[in-house]
């Protein structure tokens, strides 16, 4: 089953290598990793997306706490949250695929970002699920170039409070 | 005063109380030597190895409680120690390594003698620093020995820049330090622990199994009182040798690969098994699927990761083990209730353990023309009255040594158990005479292993350590022989060392001295003579190449799964293998 873990982190260097290193010392997956610094410029934050049964994320999530530099874990997979994700995708676009492309990208409420005679560079996101959808639906005109961020998450506010 | 960085490295050595270093000079630590010497405090021992530097430095470690320490210069120096470290960090050693590192500046250009040695022993560490700033240095020395100690002790690394080192700054030792991303937790959960007690309560076949970490907590007194107050027998792990007095009548021995059949039957028999301070290993649980398979499992460990990682566990207790079982302790003696049942169960347990223990115990044929090396292991404890410090060496001389001798005290057993690194025994020896250089200290080699670090035989002569080797010299590479015999159709592919060399010339060339046993009959005077000496001496026994270590558990087998010792096994040696 995937798990999404959101980690707080020192950040200083090497810090990604020894979490990376753990994960890879000890045969567990990685689905993707994305980092970046929190408001506190000494602290990262980290959203980790793994597999594995109930056995190894209870193992991954031990390790990771007994990591030094590792300030925080949470397993977000039981609760509420949200989790997105940015994708720029390159397509060609000339004569009547212009207008398709754009069209596309007006259903998925994306942006289209840059422009050539030749090709768009659209913005989108969202899930997984929506950006698999958008990438399918260009694929016919011609993808040039895709880059993912990787997807970040974080907890929705109880609302009833 | 402004201190360079070389400087503030004694003087925060100092400060931590370390009182011997293990070091190799090399091109970017000269810094550092030249403060050493121009200093009283601290004691510089020169290995020949560095290798060897940290096996002393893990050695001194696990004989004292204190943390070891080692320094080596940058590039293969760094590299040299990283066995070291691996051995420290699967046993939970605290040493605090400390390498040359070439000139920030030129960190990245593969210049000369340089190595990522932060990158290399990321894993094989508990932590590890890349000092990048003089300024840093005093608070990631006092971080390093705090890291080190605490919790589930591990091996620390700090890497040193050669213009770190020569730079200048205040020098400011902090008194404490604290880290937000590592607070270990001490004091198990009370809940838990009263849960455990009722539960041990209930057990009507209960074993304790006990490992290294009672030894790094110094929990063998509250160990003994907890076996003693629930008269339940206990089995250790080959970590756990001494935390339990190995002639105690509830002592069951060495549980595992090669435990006794008593504590490995007692084991798979038992309805509850109380953990303390052991991880479960592979060697201890054979195939893990049909460990203990009635057992209920309490689980007392420091590090969670601990828990869980193999076998299910019904109780766990996150906590130092010394601190739970005082608690433990105190909950199992407020429930005074007796229960008739549960009490003649136990009779019965206790009864079939006797049973165990005495059609099966730990044995081998004596014989009268060729040296058994378990005799000599025997012979060794009995001349030492079972007080010497003894290290081993990793194979059938380190299986051996833990059946055959035993251990009344924690700290007296130096052993690479979860790495199983040849060429340790020696150096720790070394390392843990440093440390307590009233006390004797033995090393129980093999005839292969001692070569993998002998060249520190130069270090114990120069340093007068009057350490003594048995080396049990089966001409050959015991444990891989006995696999190959035992599963790969007696085909002995590199397993045999021919004789070579002649260890007590080897001894005599490096000035130390050199006995030889080839009877039975002269086991008992060379280590008489050995014991008299007040120099290094290696004793070279002339054992018996066929002797296998028995009870064994195949690789894949349940631990109920032993092969035991055959009562004739002549006909192979007929065969002349040479």
């Amino acid at each position: 089953m995937t798990h999404i873990l959101s980690l707080l982190v020192e950040n200083k260097f090497g810090v990604l290598s020894r979490v990376a290193g753990l994960f890879s010392g000890r045969g567990f997956n990685i689905e993707s990793i994305s980092i970046a610094p929190t408001l506190d410029p000494s602290v990262s934050q980290m959203t980790i997306i793994t597999s594995g049964d109930d056995r190894v994320i209870e193992q991954i999530t031990k390790q990771l706490n007994k990591t030094i530099d590792v300030i925080k874990v949470s397993d977000f997979s039981d609760q509420d949250y949200i989790l997105r994700e940015v994708a720029l995708i390159k397509v060609s676009a000339r004569g009547a695929d212009r207008e398709e492309a754009l069209r596309i990208t007006n259903i998925f409420r994306a942006k289209i970002i840059d422009s050539s005679p030749t090709t768009y560079t659209i913005e989108v996101t969202g899930d997984e699920k929506k950006i698999e959808a958008i990438v399918n639906l260009l694929r016919p005109l011609g993808i040039k170039e895709l880059v993912r961020s990787g997807p970040i998450a974080i907890l929705r506010e109880e609302k009833n409070k | 005063m402004k201190l360079t960085g070389a400087e503030i490295f004694v003087e925060s050595l100092k400060k931590e109380g370390v009182q011997h270093i293990f070091g190799y000079p090399g091109g970017v630590v000269l810094p550092i030597f030249d403060a050493l010497y121009n200093q009283k405090d601290i004691k510089v021992i020169l290995p020949r190895h560095e290798q060897g530097a940290v096996h002393m430095a893990d050695g001194y470690a696990r004989s004292t409680g204190k943390v070891g320490v080692a320094l080596a210069t940058s590039g293969p120096g760094a590299t040299n120690t990283v066995t070291g470290l691996a051995t420290a960090f699967m046993d939970s050693i605290p040493i605090v390594v400390f390498t040359g590192q070439v000139p920030t500046p030129m960190i990245g250009v593969d210049a000369f003698q340089e190595a990522d040695i932060v990158g290399i022993t990321r894993p094989c560490t508990k932590y590890n620093y890349l000092v990048k700033n003089v300024n840093d240095l005093a608070y990631i020395i006092k971080e390093a020995f705090y890291i080190a100690s605490k919790g589930r002790p591990g091996p620390v690394l700090i890497d040193l820049p050669r213009d770190v080192i020569a730079s200048k700054t205040d020098f400011y030792y902090p008194p404490t330090v604290s880290l937000r991303s590592y607070n270990p937790n001490y004091i198990g959960n009370r809940w838990q622990i009263k849960k455990a007690a009722e539960a041990i309560k209930k057990a009507k076949h209960p074993v304790i199994y006990a490992g290294g970490g009672c030894i790094l907590s110094n929990a063998s007194e509250e160990l003994k009182e907890l076996a003693e107050l629930t008269d339940i027998p206990v089995t250790l792990t080959l970590m756990g040798l001494g935390a339990f007095p190995g002639e105690h009548n509830l002592f069951l021995g060495m549980l595992g690969m090669h435990g006794t059949y008593t504590a490995n039957m007692a084991i798979h028999n038992s309805d509850m098994i109380i953990a303390i301070g052991a991880r479960f290993d592979d060697r201890v649980t054979g195939r893990v699927k049909d460990f203990a398979p009635n057992a209920k499992i309490i689980h007392i460990d420091i590090d969670p990761t601990s828990i869980r990682k193999s076998v299910h566990v019904d109780i766990p207790i996150v906590g130092d083990v010394k601190l739970v079982l005082i608690d433990l302790i105190k909950e199992l003696k407020a429930l005074t209730e007796t229960n008739e049942v549960i009490d003649e169960a136990r009779k019965q347990w206790k009864k079939l353990i006797t049973q165990w223990k005495k059609e099966h115990p730990l044995t081998y044929e004596y014989s009268k023309d060729v040296i058994k090396p378990q005799f000599v292991v025997e012979k060794i404890y009995e001349l030492t009255k079972g007080e010497a410090i003894i290290s081993t060496e990793v194979g059938q001389n380190q299986m051996w040594a833990a059946q055959f001798y035993k251990f009344n005290k924690p700290r007296h057993w130096l052993s690479s158990g979860g790495l199983g690194t040849m060429g340790y025994g020696f150096p720790a020896a070394l390392g843990a005479k440093v440390a307590n250089p009233d006390k004797l200290v033995i090393t129980i080699a093999g005839d292969g292993s001692i070569q993998m670090n002998i060249q520190e035989l130069a270090t114990a002569v120069v340093e007068q350590l009057d350490v003594k080797v048995a080396i049990l010299n089966n001409c050959c590479l015991g444990m891989v022989r006995q696999w190959q015999e035992l599963f790969y159709g007696e085909r002995y592919s590199s397993s045999l060392l021919c004789e070579i060399p002649d260890f007590v010339k080897v001894a005599e060339a490096y000035g130390a001295v050199g006995l030889r046993a080839v009877k039975p009959s002269e086991v008992e005077p060379v280590i008489k003579e050995a014991l008299k000496i007040k120099r290094p001496v290696f004793m070279d026994f002339k054992v018996d190449m066929f002797e296998k270590v028995y009870p064994m558990v195949p690789a894949g087998a349940a631990i109920n799964e032993m092969i035991l010792p055959e009562k004739k096994e002549k006909k192979e040696k007929l065969k002349a293998i040479k």
